[in-house]
Order: C-alpha cells, then structure tokens, then sequence
C-alpha cells in the first residue's frame, strides 16, 4: 500500500522547527524517541529567530523579589484572567530552569555586574524579568537549540509542507505533504504528532510575520477533528514600522520601551499618560496599540499615520550596544539615525494568543496521538499576551509537547496509514494545475489580507464582523478556482495555494469567534461592546469542524484553586 | 509611477537565462519587495528563498548586480536604475530553480563541529567583557554570502577540504565561549582546512552583520593551531616525552 509514496517512519513527528518543535524534539529525543521535524523552511529560518527582546523567567537576578508567583500574576493579568491557570503556572515556574538549560546549551545572556544573566524591564511585567542577548535573542535561542538537537540526532526534512493530518480511526497516524523543491510527495507515519507551526500573521496586510505564518497547524489541526479555543484574540503589537511602505509591519522591539523609550503625538504629548498613566510606555500591548490608533484615528498622529517612539535621550553607544538591529533597521531601510531623533512607529499584527486547545500537562489536543505547542497552541496567554512570555512558552510547553507525544508513543503500537486519505491529499493538493483559467492566488491572498486588515483589525464591531464572514466565503470560492502556471518544481505560486486554504479556515476561526464575544477584553476590542462583561469573562470560545462547517460553542474558564487566587490578589 | 528593470535569472539545472521584468518603484522597496512584485503579477513561479524581510533570518541571500546581498537590506533606490537591476542566484552553491541553490553542504559542515561542552565543575557566571567578544560571532544569521563570495569554494570549489568562514565563525563564537572546554583544534585543521584561507577578507566585505571574520574568527583560529601544531617548543617537548 502507498508504495508510489517516499515514506518515513517515527515515534513522534514534529511539524515545525521553531523554539517549540525543536524544544520538543530534544525532550522527545532525550526520551528515546525516533524523532522526526519537518519545517517548510530551512532549518534555523523560523519566526523564533526574529523574536528580538527577551525571554521572562522570574530568576530574580536583577529584582530579588521576584518569583514565579508574581510572574503568574502578571500573566494572569495580562490575559484579563481568561488563561487556563494552570498552564499560567507552569510556565511561571518551569521558565528560569528552562533559561537555565539554555545556558547550559551554550546560550550566551548579557550579563549582570555580578556575572548572572542580565533582565530587562518589559511591558506588563512588574520586574525586569526578560533574559536577553541585546534585541537578537530568538537568534541565541533558536541557534542553541538547533546545534542541541542536530548533535543528538534527529531527521530533519526542510523545506517540506505538510497538507494533511492523516489518521487511524480516531487517533492520529502522521502526516501527508510534498517537497517544496521537487513537488514530489512523502508521507510521515508516526505514533504521535506535535505541531509548532506558529501563527496566522499573513492574512493581515499590515504584520510583523513571515511568509510562514499562515495558520497551517491550526488548520490542520482543525481538519483533522481538534478544537482552536481563544481564536478571537489577535495582537497587534503596538510598534510597527509605518514609513516607508515597503517596510511596513517590520517589528521595532519593545525593547525600545524597556530600555527607556517614550511614545509621543505630533504635538509632543506623551499620551500613554492619558491611556495608563501609571505604568505609561510600559503597559500591556493591547492598551498601548489602541493607544496609537486612537491618537491617528483623532488627527494627533504623525505625517504617515503612526506615534513617535524616541530612544534618543540615551547615549549613541548605549543605544547602538543595547538595540543593535534596531539602529541598524533604520538607518538602512527608513534612513533614521535612532540615536539622534525618534522612530515612526504603529500597530501590526504581531501574534495569535488563540490556537490549538490543549491539556496544560501534557500539550495533547483533542485528538489522540496530536500535541500541540507554542503560538500554535491555545491557553497560556488569554486575552493578551506580554512581551517576553512567547520565547517562555516555546520552551515550557515545547518541552511538555516533547514528553507527551513520547509518552503518548511508548503506549500507542504503530498505526495504520488509510491509503484512500492519501489519495484525496494528493489529488486536493494538484488540483490547481488541472485548470487551464483562473486567477493568480497572490491576487486572493492580498485581497485575504486587506479584508482582515479593515474589518477584524485592533477594533471591530458587529456589521464589519458580519461582511468579514461573506468576504472570507467569496475569496474561498476564488480560492477554489486559483490557476497555478510553470511546473510542480519549486513553484511559489502553487505552494500559496494551499497557504490560502489556511489562511481561509483560521481568519473564519477568528472571525466566528470575535463576533460571538459580545464585549471588549485584552485585544479584543468590540466598537459595539466597549466594556468588559463579567459573564463573559467565565468562557472561553471554542470552535470544531461538525458536519462539514464551523461550529462555535463556549466552555467555561476553570475555577482556580484558593491558592492561587490569593496570589492574584496580593498586591506588591 | 516610476518604474525600473529587473533582470532575473529563470532557470535550473538544466539550463537557462536572464528575463527582464518591469517593476513599478515605491518609496523605501528592497530588491526582495520588487521580486514580490513580479511573483505576484508576471511570474507566480519564480523561486526565491525568503523568510522575515527585516534582516533577521538570512535567507533571501543573491548576487545582486553581481554583488552577494540580502534582497531585503538591499534598497533599489541604492542601485543604478537607469538600467536593469541584475539579480542571480548564489553562484558557489548548486542551482535548484531561479534564485534558490542548494545549500545543504552547509548543514553537513555544522553536524562535523562538536557543540558546546562545558568544563567539568564549572560556575555558571561570566563576565560582559568576556561575552561580548563572542556575541560578534552569535550574531550569524547563516545567509551563506560569505560562503558565497570565498574564493577557496566559490573559484576552487574545495567543498571537500574546506569548511568556508561561515563554520570558522561557528568555530570561534564555540572555542572563544568562557566556559567551554572542548578543542577544535584538529578539527580545524584536518577537516576544516583552516589553512587555506590567504585572508583575501572578501567575507568580512560581504557579511551583512559585520562580523569581522577575517580579523576576529579566522586569525585567532589560524593561531590557535598554530600552537597546538606547529609550535617549535612544543613539538620539541613533544618529541622527547614520546621517545
């Protein structure tokens, strides 16, 4: 059976080599598994190496009186108390042994005076609690862990695209895609499959994410019976660049703002002073980006529609030591010397709190045999995320993803790959080629984003929800009559066609959601709703495939044991 | 609107050539927003590798008007448009399609070079001094232009001997860590090849991070086994404790 088909055969299959999937390589390795990663990029390309400033992990290097429990608060905080608690506290405890681990990796920190790894303040939390290498510490994380998992030996298959979850009955039997090179196509039987495919950024126009970030695991994961939980919150990072257009949406760290950094209008007027006046620059991300859109939106923004951010105060070598691609960034591609005046900065969509609904122990979904970790899954963030948690997270539940699906293999025999689903992946995936008219999917895709761009952006509200819904169904249509020119062999075009459908299945996700929560909550901000509405803050939104459609339905948010509620009343 | 001339090179093993692609300009566009611009409206199968668009990941590497670049840190408006912009693929590395090569040699190369392995007891603290050297070196984002423009692979094509300043670097930002204790020193030598680098420094020149590779990784290096192997002293101590 499926003799055409190259396959491969693993214990624990990871899609996606990011810090989640290789964290979780490296745990399933250490467990004895035959592990295998596939990423559509080549290996150390993934969107952890643009994560800039830092990782939190209360270590209390710097504030001494910080611990997990704080870290937990503000967690907790940040995501408006919509987090599973207890994924929340894991990660605020495991996080410092996990940065520690780094280190031992071969992970180099700036350091403190007395030789420890040095913390920076960041938005959100109340100490400096970010673990940094200047603003390139995905780069020191990421290359660590590569160089980690690559010597204990896994088999990596790079620029490859996965199409399709494949299953055995009700539980999970590997993964059906192609070589992005050749075209050719390979399938993956494997006991358990962990997904860390990362976010959905690309179907807005304005965004700090790469061409990568198109949704595939939540969509696969979707496809494949699993629950997405929390798919209405979508952040926009307050500090985008705006000028000139052809780099808008790259990412200005909020390192700039940990370091100092002061946000002002045209008229000079710190306005963070009107929106949190007290922790001002230093606020959630969500506060911040509604910030900066309001003072545009009411004629108090700059000449191309954004905030100034100003460094400048600091001295130049500071500046240039302490965000070093920044100042680069700018004077190379926006012709601004930061360290003589200010950065136009604004909102772009920066990350995906919602995703996969996973068990907080063990990172499995739904679906038996299926783990899911870091942006790709749901929980740990709620409502919004802070600044740092991310890197945290890919390395805590990446870790657990990695033990789960290991475990999960060591109990489960070997499945059974179902030659008929092979056969439709196939054939959905060629389609486009068999049609001789039809129009380009760049055109869908860049009409996907300008759709999500003005009707599910920072604000929404009922009636823009509502024609997002008939947009999203009309570009599907098109989507399902794209035309794909030249050959299977490393082919853009066609590999976008299946992005598309992605795309299509998470922004409809995310659409569904919004519209459903009836209040303003963390980066969900409903015009028609603008307050937070107590009974929604007991559920959270969860969608699954029932007959063919999207079915939304609520869970309520679990009650935290007395412990920990204490904790979040506490106040330092 | 105006515009300029991009001249791609469109094929793949088995042959191919240059095709001119009009590309209307927009303020502030890099050479991998105008090859955007012709995927999306002349040619949705021309391959290019990209990932990030901000310099971070080093994987839109090319030879544009014959220089080896990052596409995205490049501006059109820093090149002659009078006329057509040159974008090839990188030459020393196998061509695939387009502007994407084969740059797997690379990843073999990495598996060769032992990691980090700290010394036995070790403390955990270090000081900024001694980090900072080795950060130059950690900030290799892996775009290969130096790999591309060394003329020991890209006119010699010594794949075979010679590990390319982009693993020197790997190599030094490994050896030159405070608290490790493993020696690369024969690994450098035998199967790295350290020694046929003549310090043309045409890497230092091309590296979009500005490493300093010549100077900082390769020198250093090029001493270090040196004296592990050619240290008159030492050869001599060597050969009496062996007799």
């Amino acid at each position: 059976m499926n003799s055409s088909y190259e396959t491969h055969e693993h214990d624990v299959l990871i899609i996606g080599a990011g810090g989640a999937g290789l964290r979780a390589a490296i745990e399933a390795l250490a467990q004895g598994a035959r592990v295998g990663v596939v990423c559509k990029s080549l290996l150390g390309k993934a969107h952890t190496v643009m994560a800039e400033g830092g990782i939190a992990a209360a270590m209390s290097n710097v504030d001494k009186a910080d611990d997990w429990r704080t870290h937990f608060r503000d967690t907790m905080r940040g995501g408006k108390m919509l987090n599973n608690w207890r994924m929340a506290q894991l990660h605020a405890q495991e996080s410092p042994e996990r940065v520690r681990e780094l280190e031992q990796w071969g992970a180099l920190f700036d350091r403190t005076a007395d030789g420890e790894i040095l913390q920076r303040a960041f938005g959100g939390h109340t100490f400096k609690r970010l673990c940094h290498v200047g603003d390139r510490t995905g780069l020191e994380m990421i290359r660590t862990l590569q160089d980690r998992s690559v010597h204990m030996g896994f088999d990596v298959f790079m620029e490859c695209t996965i199409t399709r979850l494949l299953k055995d009955g009700d539980r999970i039997a590997g993964a059906f895609g192609y070589w992005r090179e050749q075209g050719r196509f390979v399938i993956f039987k494997a006991k358990s499959v962990v997904i860390a495919t990362g976010g959905i950024g690309k179907a807005w126009k304005i965004t700090s994410n790469s061409w990568e970030y198109t949704g595939d695991g939540m969509a696969l994961a979707y496809e494949a019976g699993a629950e997405l939980m929390d798919m209405e919150f979508v952040q926009f990072h307050p500090t985008g660049m705006v000028w000139p257009p052809g780099v808008q949406g790259i990412l200005v760290t909020e390192a700039v703002r940990g370091e100092g950094g002061t946000l002002r209008n045209k008229n000079g007027e710190r306005f963070m002073e009107r929106y949190d006046p007290k922790k001002m620059e230093l606020s959630t991300r969500d506060v911040v980006s509604r910030a900066i859109y309001t003072e545009v939106r009411e004629g108090r923004g700059t000449e191309h529609g954004g905030a100034y951010l100003d460094i400048s105060h600091k001295p130049a070598d500071y500046v240039k030591k302490k965000l070093p691609s920044m100042y680069h960034q700018f004077l190379e591609l926006a012709d601004v010397d930061i360290t003589k005046g200010p950065m136009e900065v604004g909102p772009t969509c920066h990350y995906m709190m919602g995703g996969i609904r996973v068990d907080a122990e063990t990172a499995q979904a739904s679906v038996p045999g299926l783990f899911a970790a870091g942006e790709a899954a749901a929980g740990l963030h709620g409502a919004n995320r802070l600044g740092g948690n991310s890197l945290s997270d890919l390395l805590v539940f990446g870790r657990r993803a990695g033990l789960g699906a290991a475990e999960y293999a060591k109990r489960a025999g070997a499945p059974a790959i179902n030659s008929s689903q092979v056969e439709e992946a196939s054939r959905q995936i060629l389609a486009p080629f068999e049609r001789s008219s039809g129009e380009s999917p760049y055109k869908v895709h860049s009409d996907l984003q300008a759709a999500m761009q003005s009707l599910v952006g920072i604000y929404r509200q009922e009636e823009d929800l509502q024609r997002a819904l008939v947009e999203i169904e009309k570009l599907r249509a098109r989507a399902a009559r794209v035309r794909v020119e030249g050959s299977r062999m490393f082919n853009p075009g066609w590999h976008l066609t299946r992005d598309l459908e992605c795309m299509l299945t998470v922004t409809e996700a995310v659409t569904r959601s919004a519209l459903a929560r009836r209040e303003s909550r963390g980066a969900h901000s409903r015009l028609d709703y603008p307050n937070l509405n107590d009974a929604w803050g007991k559920k959270n939104n969860v969608i699954v495939e029932k007959g063919g459609a999207m079915s939304l339905f609520d869970v309520p948010v679990r009650e935290l044991p007395e412990d920990l509620k204490q904790i979040l009343v506490e106040e330092k | 609107m105006a515009e300029a001339t991009l001249r791609v090179f469109r094929g793949d093993q088995k042959g191919g050539e240059a095709a001119d692609y009009p590309v209307p300009l927009v303020p502030g566009m890099v050479v991998l927003d105008a090859v955007h611009s012709v995927q999306a409206h002349q040619a949705p199968d021309l391959a290019v590798r990209w990932n990030c668009k901000a310099g971070k990941c080093g994987s839109c590497s090319a030879e544009v008007n014959g220089r080896p670049r990052l596409m995205c840190k490049t501006r059109m408006d820093s090149l002659p448009l009078d006329k057509p912009v040159t974008i090839f693929p990188m030459k020393t590395f196998p061509l695939i399609k387009d502007l994407v090569t084969d740059v797997s040699w690379n990843f073999e190369v990495n598996r060769k070079i032992p990691p980090f392995q700290p010394r036995p007891g070790v403390v955990w603290k270090m000081d900024q001094r001694d980090v900072d050297r080795v950060q130059e070196f950690r900030k290799c984002i892996e775009c290969f232009l130096c790999q591309d423009v060394c003329h020991v692979l890209r006119d010699h094509g010594k794949r075979e001997q010679f590990g390319g300043p982009r693993f020197f670097v790997r190599v030094a930002g490994l050896e030159m860590h405070p608290l490790d204790g493993v020696s690369r020193a024969r690994l450098l030598k035998e199967q790295l090849g350290i020694g046929l680098c003549n310090i043309t420094k045409c890497c230092t020149e091309v590296c979009p991070e500005e490493i300093h590779i010549t100077d900082n990784a390769i020198i250093p290096l090029k001493e270090r086994v040196v004296d592990e192997f050619y240290d008159p002293l030492l050869m001599l101590v060597r050969k009496i404790r062996g007799a």
